[in-house]
């Protein structure tokens, strides 16, 4: 765990007294409709670089087709989204992958059938550059190419405090292992914004507790930029430096967490008041 | 009765060792080539988690495109070559046209799509080099047609025909290097991620359009091989293709996902089948070679319904 620290020292500023930070994805009126049905209507917001950006929202406020279009799943019809400065063009999400963003899922997408380590290990996959006909011989370059993953891998596994379950497929693991499990692929990408989707769904209180001190320390040590999905305001009030409000795929609030949950639209928006 | 069953045929086969050891060649090699027709079915079944219906009919693909043009005066060595590109362009163009249009869906819906690609390669097969059986062109790609006979005993014979030594040795060398390919680069880590989760493995960065052209050009590699040796025992007709679903017997038995599990299946299948017929067929009236592997793979599937090699079925409740 040490060492990931060292090498990640990019030392984040608390952040309370950010200020100003450099925008790292800037969403500019972006629509996204199947059909005839509109997910998402003319939302606007951006992530600033060494922040924990919620995305909260009422069941069906368009969140998860939010982050499939950051991630490049989805391609919204209108908008633009600008990505560490520059105008994205039509992405797809291994692109994105490579570009530096990492994602977790609503539902678990894990490889189920294989096991932790290996799950995590997938997720260096773009690191590994050694041409294939090393690897083939097993050898030289490939050979120690290998080892330095390991190593990484190994350190997330500490970090996540999963080493119990290193071998272990992961289909056979409880659920809240998993969603650790899937968070260690994410971080193996080493990314620059890591997306979650509710993180926290389905576990129960300690589980929580946990998650939330790994997202945190993801945030802090490694100077990792988050946006996460989640529906436990206490966690994402806790946790976010800002938010953003969607509820019918149309953007009611932003802005810190304070501010947002006195906003009265908010309120209206849980409360469920009629539109 | 009884005796039929478990006494007399192992009589006949001590009695008569020279035959015994035909039979079980002839099964070794029936084995290697149900072995060699399963692997190509492994291979995408490992990437894209279905049973490609069009393996088939990519081996009398294969076999047709070489032997069609060699027909047209492209010396064999060069059909050959261009036999390759052509199983490349086909496993490109399968991917554009067929599998990139159906990320995410299930695996039905993909299943579905080959059975629309064996009707597609039919009935395109046809068209292009017409319906009739064609020779292989054994000699002209250099291999061998003899056969060696080696004596046993005072007066018993085995015969081993050289195409099909050929066959077991190419075989062998395929095996090894799909295992290699698949086991040691990071290019089999992605291809099973890709057969887990499409969504998963897009998020890790994996591109599902290069695992799939790489995958199904590698099967086309086998198809083309499998046509060859198949073709040169035979015709190279659109028979093999129904001979190809022999593969789903020796898929049940090794794992649908297994490489050593594709040839160990083959290898009980072939010897299962010719030993079951030579021996004990006649009990029932013969003709046994045809269903007694599917009697074999669903017995089996009693007992182990992965396969002998192939990966733990896992499901949470």
């Amino acid at each position: 765990m040490n060492a990931i620290v060292k090498e990640k020292a990019v030392a984040p500023e608390p952040a309370a007294e950010t200020a100003k930070r450099e925008v790292l994805l800037k969403v500019d009126n972006v629509s996204l409709s199947f059909g005839g049905v509109k997910a998402i209507t003319d939302i606007s917001f951006d992530i600033q670089k060494g922040e924990i950006r919620a995305i909260i929202g009422p069941n069906g406020a368009g969140k998860t087709s939010m982050l499939n279009v950051i991630n490049g799943f989805y391609h919204p019809q209108e908008g633009t989204i600008t990505w560490q400065g520059k105008v994205r063009r039509k992405m797809k999400p291994y692109e994105a992958a490579s570009n530096g963003i990492a994602r977790t899922f609503q539902n678990v997408a894990l490889f189920k059938g294989m096991t932790t380590l290996d799950n995590i290990m997938s997720g260096r996959s773009l690191k590994m550059h050694r041409n294939f006909f090393w690897q083939l011989l097993w050898h030289g370059p490939a050979a120690n190419e290998e080892i330095e993953h390991r190593k990484k891998v190994e350190e997330i596994i500490d970090f996540l405090e999963i080493q119990a379950i290193r071998k272990t497929p992961v289909g056979k693991l409880p659920y809240g292992l998993q969603k650790r499990v899937e968070l260690g692929r994410a971080l193996a990408m080493e990314p620059d914004l890591l997306l979650l989707d509710e993180p926290m769904a389905g576990m129960n209180l300690e589980e929580k507790e946990d998650m939330s001190r790994f997202i945190v320390d993801v945030n802090q040590e490694f100077g990792t930029t988050i946006a996460l999905i989640e529906h436990d305001m206490g966690v994402v009030m806790d946790l976010s430096d800002r938010v953003v409000v969607l509820d019918y795929g149309k953007k009611i609030a932003d802005g810190p967490p304070e501010e947002v949950q006195a906003n009265q639209d908010v309120i209206d928006a849980y409360l469920g008041v009629s539109h | 009765m009884l005796y039929d069953i478990f006494i007399d045929p192992f009589v006949q086969m001590y009695d008569m060792p020279d035959f015994f050891l035909q039979v079980l060649w002839e099964g070794f090699v029936a084995g290697i080539l149900y072995a060699l027709i399963a692997l190509g079915f492994v291979l995408i079944f490992k990437a894209s988690g279905v049973f490609n219906f069009a393996q088939g009919i990519m081996v009398v693909f294969a076999g047709l495109t070489l032997v069609g043009l060699n027909e047209n005066g492209v010396p064999a060595y060069l059909a050959l070559i261009l036999t390759i590109g052509v199983m490349g362009v086909l496993a490109y163009g399968v991917e554009r046209v067929v599998m990139r249009p159906l990320v995410n869906q299930p695996d039905i819906i993909l299943l579905m799509a080959t059975i629309g690609l064996t009707y597609f390669l039919v009935g395109f097969g046809e068209f292009v080099f017409g319906g009739e059986p064609k020779q292989m062109i054994t000699e002209q790609l250099g291999l061998p047609t003899g056969s060696t006979a080696f004596e046993i005993g005072e007066r018993g014979l085995v015969i081993l025909q050289h195409i099909d030594i050929a066959a077991a040795v190419i075989a062998v060398l395929m095996v090894a290097a799909l295992g290699i390919f698949f086991n040691k680069t990071r290019i089999g880590r992605a291809l099973r991620a890709v057969a887990d989760d499409h969504q998963a493995a897009l998020s890790v960065g994996i591109s599902l359009n290069q695992i799939w052209a790489i995958v199904w050009f590698a099967a086309g590699l086998v198809a083309l091989a499998t046509g060859i040796m198949w073709g040169a025992r035979s015709d190279v007709s659109f028979a093999l293709e129904i001979v190809a679903f022999k593969a789903l017997p020796v898929l049940i038995l090794g794992g649908f996902t297994s490489i050593p599990g594709a040839i160990v299946g083959g290898l009980i299948i072939g010897f299962g089948e010719k030993i079951g017929e030579l021996y004990w067929g006649g009990l029932v009236g013969g003709g046994i070679e045809s269903w007694l592997a599917y009697i074999i793979a669903l017995v089996f599937l009693l007992f182990r319904p992965q396969g002998l090699f192939g990966e733990r079925i896992i499901e949470r409740i």
